[in-house]
């Protein structure tokens, strides 16, 4: 055995004789890894369908031709280019319904789509004969299939229009999506000879020599992107899982910088004997190193393991998220990346090697002679009590700055970080100071031990009770701005949906079948169209919707602030009501003028208030209706909302089933819809509060680790005062209270600071991340509740060490005394 | 069987007592520790040769600086000035890495503390170091286990074991590697006066079985006593 190979099993043996501490390690490893790599399998995962979704349409990734006032245009221009030499694809697009389900279907003419492209073309290439020979294919994603509840080789009918092709599953296929030949899309759509663009295939064409007029349509060049709208729309929601994987990774480094801190005390003696049998201080760091990354491999593989578990739970609840807020369709497994493994492995490794920075470095700067002290370690932490508040302050004035200074998501999260970080480093400081004062308070021998006591063992838990005070305040700060959501959501929920039922057509024509028959209806109060288009402005999708001129609206619809008539003024002039998150982005507010891309020309409108509009991701406009008709006539207006006094409700819609065929989603009254988004609410925070519940339980396990780690140490202080007279339970239970009065002093600590969390989450990154800021609300009962189960998880993470010292043999005790230690 | 004084060469002769080849030469060695009120000269200039085969105590009051001596001979610390060999190399003139290398192959070191592994077997810990210095010698261990009355002891833990079985341990360890200088700081400080005159006889035996010369810091005039030549350290010199 080589000479690194003996130094590392006596490094190792140490492990061997001190289990506890190693599962510490690996526990604290596992954690930090498991939790963030789970959070990074889940962006990856969404990332990949966006990518697959971007890749399919040819939307984002390929340049392509539209029509900027039509939805289609005449497939004339697709020939007319095509013999001038222009390598462009058509595709027709429309979402259709099979099964009861929204699916969209994509029409494609496989022989001239772009190869970059991908999968689509690819998949069509592969079978080209069967795929456009009668009767085709209906190319599939599988986990599509099974939502639509149909098997390989059926044919289903949409829209009760037409029969598609059979259908054949493709797992590259985005989910959501149907791809046939544009042949039997224009059949099925009934739109013969139209398009809804043209692909645009890498050329040697100068792509501004393209007509900008190609058989008496104008086209508008549309330049590839690199990333997607979904992309784009979905980013803050996938900054905030990173941000809630990245606190939990720093609680599990929290374990790890604990259980190396006391490895390296406990193996002082022995780092010194093997320097004094001849082993240089270089093979010594450098084996140490090698033992920590190999620990460190370990550990991070299995945490990669628990990652995959983690994620695989979470994934429902994400994909649920992730439809109900911005429509993005993620299969229902994971699928990751060779990249994810490795991300994992290298995030174990390099944040094992920096919670033990301080102790490597310590290490390496060992004086081979200092005598080893017992307690050196306590004792070095104590004298980085100052420095950690000199650092506490700078962080908290860093915090303010950022906060005065930064305009961005990533400043808000900066803000969040510096203050939690501030608030970590002053914990010690803080809790030095008020054991200190007890002490001052204490007049009998006992208490006086028990402050004096308590302050000795405050350097070998403060890491455990800064993981638990990080742990414990983003818990207040996340709860309250849930709940605060929560609270708000429902009151603008109750102004958002004040309809009775909504409705939406299939086509114009069962809508105006469906107006006609209300109108003869006595139990229906009134009838509210209701209409959608949707047009780019500063490069980012915006929703404009009509909205009538009724007392419904103007009694509920959530305003934040407007013009005295603002009501009046939106159904007489150009006017429009604005998104709050709309209006924050484009600077905006009520009294400024926007300009809307309008077919027939640019549509400006006066801005005359700003309303809420939480959890949409795009920003939106409420125009008259009228106007809407207007300047976008080709917006389809197949959307009601009906007034129907309340027990009239099921009997109307009962009765629109019956002659219409609407199925649950094209027809529902005001409590399913409200029920529908309040259960995607939920799901959307589902993941939130599952992290949340992670990093508590890892902060609890750094508490237990770190006390059970520390047990042994205590030893010499226990025993004296076993020796004088003290029984092992009265010790214990001293020991009980120690523990529990600083993870209560903790607990306090971290209400006030969750508190602040919450009002940056409030008003800083839910502004900078979706637009809108919610009102900031105190939930008293939630508070003492998470006090409640911060004192339960101390108390759990205390009862072990206390129950080993209760039960403790004299002759363990017996032993402080002796050589024979 | 002794080892020759080239570290090289390992050459089986009868034992001798000669100065032709010191195994340990001090020359003019001077050491010092500044604080923040005082210099304090530990030792000026000392001279000091122990020769093939020969045990030396080293005694003086505590504070005299015999465990500085200790620590220059064996680079575990540096001298301000002078010189030191072990055999032919010159102590005081290696980097880190060359006076490890030497502690590991030529110099067995034991302690008032003991300073085994705690992690590891006294078996483990017995062989450590021969390994660690590839010089392992399973018949040589054998016998001095045997010498040592270590055999029902080999696989317990250093937490297990007496003081005495503890330093009992610590002798072969340093033993086992077949050292050229053997250098003991106060060995029996933790011992009875029984256990400390039985730990010397056996130290000054092996010193004498293997060859190699022994340095041995003492406070005990008794045990002094025992060993061929007696060094008294005052006022940072040798008397």
């Amino acid at each position: 055995m080589t000479r690194a190979a003996w130094v590392l099993a006596v490094l190792l043996s140490h492990w061997r004789r001190h289990p506890m501490q190693l599962a510490t390690l690996l526990v604290g490893l596992i954690a930090a890894t498991a939790l963030w790599s789970g959070v990074q399998a889940l962006n990856q995962q969404a990332r990949v369908s966006y990518d697959r979704a971007a890749a399919l349409f040819g939307g984002a990734r390929t340049a392509m031709l539209i029509d900027p006032a039509h939805a289609t245009f005449s497939q004339a221009a697709f020939v007319k280019l095509r013999r001038a030499g222009w390598p462009v694809s058509p595709v027709l697009e429309d979402r259709v319904q099979v099964n009861g389900r929204s699916v969209r279907l994509l029409g494609i003419e496989p022989v001239t789509m772009p190869t970059e492209t991908a999968s689509s073309s690819a998949i069509a290439r592969n079978d080209l004969h069967a795929f456009v020979a009668p009767p085709g294919r209906t190319l599939v994603a599988p986990e599509t299939l099974r939502d639509l509840g149909l098997a390989a080789g059926a044919m289903p009918r949409i829209n009760d229009s037409g029969e598609l092709p059979p259908l054949q599953p493709q797992p590259q296929l985005a989910p959501g999506v149907l791809i046939v030949d544009i042949g039997v899309a224009q059949r099925v759509l009934d739109k013969p000879g139209q398009i809804s663009r043209l692909l645009v295939g890498k050329t040697t064409h100068n792509a501004r020599d393209l007509p900008d007029k190609v058989a008496g349509t104008t086209l508008q060049r549309v330049a590839p992107d690199s990333e997607t709208d979904l992309a784009r729309l979905t980013d803050s929601f996938h900054l905030n899982l990173t941000a809630f994987g990245l606190l939990s990774f720093l609680v599990g480094l929290f374990i790890v910088n604990s259980a190396i801190g006391l490895a390296f005390e406990q193996r002082l003696p022995t780092l010194r004997t093997l320097r004094a049998c001849g082993v240089s201080a270089r093979l010594l760091n450098v084996v140490v190193v090698i033992e920590l990354v190999s620990i460190a491999l370990f550990g991070g593989l299995v945490g990669l393991m628990g990652g995959y578990v983690i994620a695989a739970a979470l994934l429902p609840d994400v994909a649920a998220s992730l439809r109900g807020l911005y429509g993005a369709q993620l299969p229902g497994t994971l699928s990751l990346q060779p990249q994810w493994w490795l991300a994992g492995i290298a995030m174990s490794v390099l944040g094992a090697l920096a919670a033990a920075a301080a102790s490597l470095m310590r290490m390496a700067r060992l004086p081979l002679l200092a005598a080893a002290q017992p307690h050196a370690w306590q004792q070095a932490q104590r004298r980085w009590l100052w420095r950690q508040g000199v650092l506490a302050l700078a962080m908290l004035i860093a915090a303010i700055g950022i906060l005065v200074f930064g305009d961005s998501l990533l400043a808000g999260f900066a803000v969040l970080a510096a203050l939690l970080l501030s608030a970590a480093l002053a914990l010690p400081v803080l809790l030095d100071s008020v054991l200190r004062l007890g002490g001052k308070g204490a007049r009998n021998a006992l208490p006086a031990w028990f402050w004096a006591d308590s302050r000795q063992q405050l350097p070998g838990l403060s890491l455990a009770l800064m993981a638990l005070l990080l742990a414990l305040a983003v818990n207040v700060g996340v709860g309250t701005m849930v709940q605060s959501f929560s609270a708000t959501f429902v009151r603008w929920l109750d102004g958002r949906l004040s309809a009775d039922v909504y409705i939406s057509a299939a086509n114009e024509t069962q809508a105006a079948e469906i107006r006609r028959w209300l109108a003869a209806r006595s139990d229906v109060t009134a009838v509210l169209p209701g209409a959608r288009t949707e047009v780019q402005i500063e490069g980012a999708p915006v929703e404009i919707m009509g909205l009538a001129d009724h007392a419904t609206y103007r009694a509920n619809w959530p305003l934040l602030r407007s013009v005295a008539d603002g009501w009046d003024r939106l159904h007489a002039d150009d006017a429009a009501f604005i998104s709050e998150q709309l209006s924050r982005r484009l600077h905006l507010d009520v009294g400024s003028r926007l300009r809307i891309p309008a077919p027939a020309g640019d549509w400006s409108v006066d801005v005359v208030g700003v309303y809420a509009d939480y959890g949409n991701p795009k920003g939106q406009l409420a125009v008259n209706i009228d106007a809407l008709s207007r300047h976008f006539p080709d917006t389809p207006q197949t959307r009601f909302g009906l007034r129907v006094a309340p027990e009239h409700i099921a009997g109307v819609i009962a009765a629109m089933r019956v002659a219409f065929h609407l199925d649950a989603r094209q027809l529902a009254d005001q409590a399913t819809v409200k029920a529908e988004s309040k259960r995607i609410f939920n799901r959307t925070f589902a993941v939130t509060a599952a992290l949340n519940t992670f990093t508590l339980g890892v902060a609890g396990i750094a508490l237990l680790t770190s006390l059970l780690t520390l047990s042994g140490s205590r030893l010499p202080q226990l025993a004296p005062l076993w020796a004088i007279g003290i029984t092992r339970e009265r010790l214990a239970a001293i020991e009980l209270l120690k523990t529990m009065a600083v993870a209560l002093v903790t607990a306090l600590l971290a209400l006030p600071l969750g508190l602040l969390v919450a009002w940056c989450l409030i008003a800083v990154v839910n502004v900078k991340a979706f637009g809108w800021r919610l009102p900031f609300q105190v939930f008293p009962m939630q508070l003492l509740e998470l006090l409640g189960v911060a004192m339960v998880a101390a108390l759990l993470a205390t009862l072990l060490p206390i129950l080993k010292l209760a039960r403790m043999q004299p002759a363990t005790l017996i032993k402080i005394f002796a050589n024979e230690r | 069987m002794i080892w020759h004084c080239n570290t090289a060469m390992l050459v089986a002769s009868e034992p001798t007592r000669s100065n032709a080849c010191p195994m340990l030469k001090v020359v003019n060695l001077s050491k010092s520790y500044r604080s923040a009120q005082e210099t304090v000269h530990v030792l000026r200039g000392v001279d000091l040769t122990v020769a093939r085969g020969e045990s030396v105590a080293l005694t003086g009051e505590s504070g005299s600086g015999k465990s500085t001596l200790l620590h220059l001979i064996a680079g575990l610390d540096e001298a301000d000035g002078g010189e030191v060999w072990v055999e032919e190399a010159r102590v005081t003139g290696l980097a880190d890495a060359g006076r490890a290398a030497l502690r590991r192959t030529r110099l067995g070191l034991i302690f008032q503390q003991f300073n085994l592994v705690p992690s590891l077997s006294v078996a483990d810990n017995l062989a450590f170091q021969s390994r660690l210095a590839g010089q392992h010698d399973a018949a040589w261990l054998r016998e001095l286990i045997t010498r040592l009355g270590l055999d029902a002891l080999l696989k317990r833990y250093p937490e297990q074991l007496s003081g005495g079985q503890q330093q009992r341990v610590a002798i072969g360890r340093a033993l086992a590697v077949k050292p050229a200088l053997l250098l003991a700081d106060e060995p029996t400080g933790n011992l009875d006066e029984a256990t400390a005159d039985e730990v010397v006889h056996l130290i000054r035996d092996l010193v004498a079985r293997s060859g190699c010369g022994l340095l041995m810091v003492t406070h005990s005039a008794r045990l002094a006593a025992m060993l061929d030549r007696r060094l008294h350290l005052r006022g940072g010199l040798l008397t």
